[in-house]
């Protein structure tokens, strides 16, 4: 006997009007016996296939930045496309919402429950097909991102896309969430580097995966579900296109005293490392200063002068010329006093420390207290005004700031904390929401450069798209997903 | 005190080496200073900080990408180097310790260097012979595995780390050669206005042939494989299975 949470949804459903797409979480089927048991037959009798019971579901219930926890008391754990299509089948028929979950390592929450949805998680998806001589790499969703780095390393291959949470992230994840990551400007976005996916519709049809690095044979579908966060379709298997790996890496750790100094530096190193340079991460000495405390020393001393921070990396095909260019690029930062102190990484050790410290901003920072996170695209010139607005705007809360970004991309990690308390002071929140997005919007910006939508900012969505976008939008999600069960309550502002 | 370092160019130690035509593959491997030897010239370094030593001198064989890892001991504060050109396989293929100890030794006569500074051993032929073989050959005082350096009225005296516990060592006579172990020192990053003064030091280059040295391998490596891979554990369904799998297949149980 299925129950109904609201009537809201049956309401729209009969009178046929599409205005209710994107129901609430409040609108969700809770799952029976009998469902419970379908699904159990659904994945083939495993038993470890399926987990019950909110105890021990709890840490699948919230997401990373403990922001938010959700109530689901079922997990499935489907091995194979097929069994997946069966489970949407089954679901769709009987209205059961489902949350797809990878790496659980996103920042917006948008693979944990909102309410009691089942969770499906693509963990057993995780074998690696194979890379071939044209660096066509084919694997299943579920493959951990650092997996799929080393295999194709293995291989002379460099896969296009890292972040901070490799280790326990999902390529799968990292496509419906359109990750950005540290060398988005060198090797581009995951868009321009998937040749093709296979993905399970809410009706269990299996669209193929297409592997070629050229293929203009109509609309391109599999787009579609690049940042579409789970709520279009299950992404099975995906194809990329790897770079060879580059034998030349160098990488630097510089410090400057002035925001003008760092678009001084990020000029130069345009024009004198060119075509080698791969990635560039600017951080502030807040952080610096906090990671230094707690995780990763810092490289440089860290003098109260030293207002910023760069980690600039680059990749080659020949050591002596990119060392050589790297010393140009170095000579001129000292002659033009734009740097105040740097060290050049003289072994590959030296290179991962430097990655270290920056990739324990973000853990660093949510181990010290609970953390407002915001992820925005902005001119790259307005980076410190804008942070010295929203400092200001501030003033009267008890909170430490944390900033660092891809600055290339003009991609801003905006962080406030509340230090010792872990959980979230409304007062703070209804300070910083919506008038951060505001400032953003005014000054053209995004107020989600990479990290997504979720359960976070949904809501906001209405500040950016006209009305004849979101509309079309919403045809899109109910052409994909027409009963509204996948990742529900997420993405689009609920109506 | 006129300090000698040794800066062993080898395969940079976060790569994963690989076999291939029936030895370790080098080509566009990524290759940097020996671990070991960056210690060293961190020691060196240091005791020029503190006047105890006037002069150092780094000492690179390979090669003409040595010239890099020279660059390195120079930007970390040597004050010139010296680079042995050849292009013998120094990584335990062609050119080995004895060979090298005999070109060391070649050195400190020349240079009349008081003090020789080299990494316990180089990660890619993990022989730990060179400082051994050189002290030898110079008739000199050798202290292994140094943990810990200081310089006082009598000398040097040198803690070294061995596997039952912790020697002290006076060395009263000089030449010395001190070989150093990891927790000798923290070696520093080089830093900008140090790489670019770096360049301004003079290096030396010297044909291995030319030092009248014999360079014929004593030793024959007969073949080189990567190790057999680590068989994957398995997950056990109860204490019993355990139990079974520990007696009867593991037999590590009676």
């Amino acid at each position: 006997m299925h129950r109904l949470a609201s009537l809201r949804s049956v309401a729209s459903r009969c009178v046929g009007v599409v205005r209710n797409v994107h129901t609430s979480a409040a609108d969700y089927r809770i799952p029976t016996k009998e469902n419970v048991a379908a699904f159990r037959t659904l994945l083939d009798d495993d038993a470890s296939a399926l987990m019950q019971g909110k105890s021990d579901l709890e840490h699948r219930n919230v997401d990373w930045t403990h922001h938010y926890k959700g109530q689901s008391e079922l997990l499935l754990k489907p091995s194979t496309a097929a069994q997946i299509s069966k489970i949407l089948v089954y679901c769709n028929e009987h209205r059961i919402p489902i949350v797809t979950q990878a790496g659980k390592t996103g920042l917006v929450g948008g693979s944990v429950p909102m309410g009691q949805e089942v969770i499906l998680s693509t963990e057993r998806l995780n074998h690696i097909h194979g890379i071939d001589s044209s660096g066509i790499l084919k694997s299943q969703a579920g493959c951990i991102l650092q997996d799929l780095q080393t295999y194709c390393a293995e291989r002379s291959f460099l896969f296009p896309v890292d972040l901070g949470a490799k280790g326990t992230c999902q390529i799968g994840g990292n496509v419906a969430t359109n990750a950005g990551g540290q060398y988005y400007y060198r090797y581009g976005s995951i868009a321009a580097n998937l040749l093709g996916m296979e993905v399970v519709l809410a009706d269990g049809r299996i669209l193929q995966c297409r592997s070629n690095i050229k293929d203009n044979t109509g609309y391109k579908v599999h787009q579609m579900f690049v940042g579409s966060e789970g709520t279009l379709g299950i992404i099975t298997e995906v194809s990329f296109l790897c770079p060879p790996l580059p034998t030349s890496k160098q990488a630097v750790f510089l410090a400057c005293r002035t925001y003008s100094d760092v678009l001084k530096v990020m000029k130069e190193a345009k024009s004198s490392l060119g075509e080698v340079m791969a990635a560039f991460e600017w951080m502030d000495q807040a952080i610096v200063r906090l990671v230094d405390e707690r995780h990763v020393r810092c490289p440089l001393p860290i003098h109260d002068e030293y207002r910023y921070f760069l980690l600039i990396e680059t990749h080659g095909s020949n050591e002596h010329h990119d060392l050589e260019k790297m010393e140009g690029f170095l000579d001129k930062l000292l002659s033009n006093a734009a740097v105040a102190d740097g060290v050049l990484a003289q072994d590959l050790t030296q290179m991962q420390s430097f990655w270290k410290l920056r990739e324990s901003a973000n853990p660093v920072m949510a181990g010290a207290g609970y953390t407002y996170k915001y992820d925005v695209s902005l001119p790259i010139e307005c980076f410190e005004e804008f942070a010295e607005h929203m400092k200001q705007h501030l003033t009267a809360c008890l909170v430490v700031h944390g900033d660092w970004g891809h600055i290339l991309d003009g991609n801003l990690h905006f962080n406030v904390c509340t230090p010792g308390v872990t959980t979230v002071d409304e007062q703070v929140l209804a300070r910083l929401e919506p008038y951060l997005f505001e400032q953003v919007m005014l000054r053209n910006g995004s107020i989600s450069a990479e990290h997504g939508l979720g359960q976070s900012k949904n809501k906001y969505l209405t500040m950016v798209h006209d009305e004849a976008t979101l509309v079309t939008m919403r045809q899109v999600k109910r052409l994909f997903d027409p009963n509204c069960i996948l990742n529900p309550g997420k993405y689009l502002p609920v109506a | 005190m006129k300090i000698l370092v040794g800066v062993k160019r080898v395969v940079d130690y976060a790569v994963k080496v690989r076999v291939a035509g029936g030895t370790v593959e080098l080509n566009n491997v990524k290759q940097s200073m020996n671990p070991f030897c960056e210690i060293a010239v961190e020691e060196a370094v240091r005791l020029k900080e503190n006047k105890h030593a006037d002069e150092v001198v780094a000492v690179s064989i390979g090669p003409k990408q040595c010239t890099e890892t020279l660059r390195t001991a120079l930007a970390m504060g040597c004050d010139r180097g010296i680079h042995v050109m050849t292009d013998m396989r120094t990584d335990y293929m062609q050119l080995q310790p004895f060979a090298v100890a005999h070109i060391f030794q070649k050195l400190v006569e020349k240079e009349q260097s008081d003090l020789i500074l080299v990494g316990k051993q180089g990660i890619d032929s993990d022989c730990g012979h060179t400082g051994p073989f050189l002290a030898g050959l110079l008739n000199a005082p050798q202290v292994t595995f140094a943990a810990k350096l200081q310089v006082n009225d009598k000398g040097l005296l040198v803690e070294r780390e061995t596997d039952s516990g912790t020697e002290t060592i006076q060395v009263k006579q000089f030449p010395a050669v001190v070989t150093c172990d990891l927790r000798l020192n923290e070696p520093r990053y080089a830093t900008l206005p140090n790489i670019m003064k770096a360049k301004k030091k003079p290096v030396e280059t010297i044909k291995a042939e030319d030092l009248g040295v014999d360079l014929t391998p004593l030793v024959e490596v007969v073949e080189v494989m990567e190790p057999p891979p680590r068989k994957e554990g398995i997950i056990v369904g109860s204490v019993d299975e355990l139990i079974d799998k520990l007696r009867n297949e593991a037999k590590v149980l009676k």
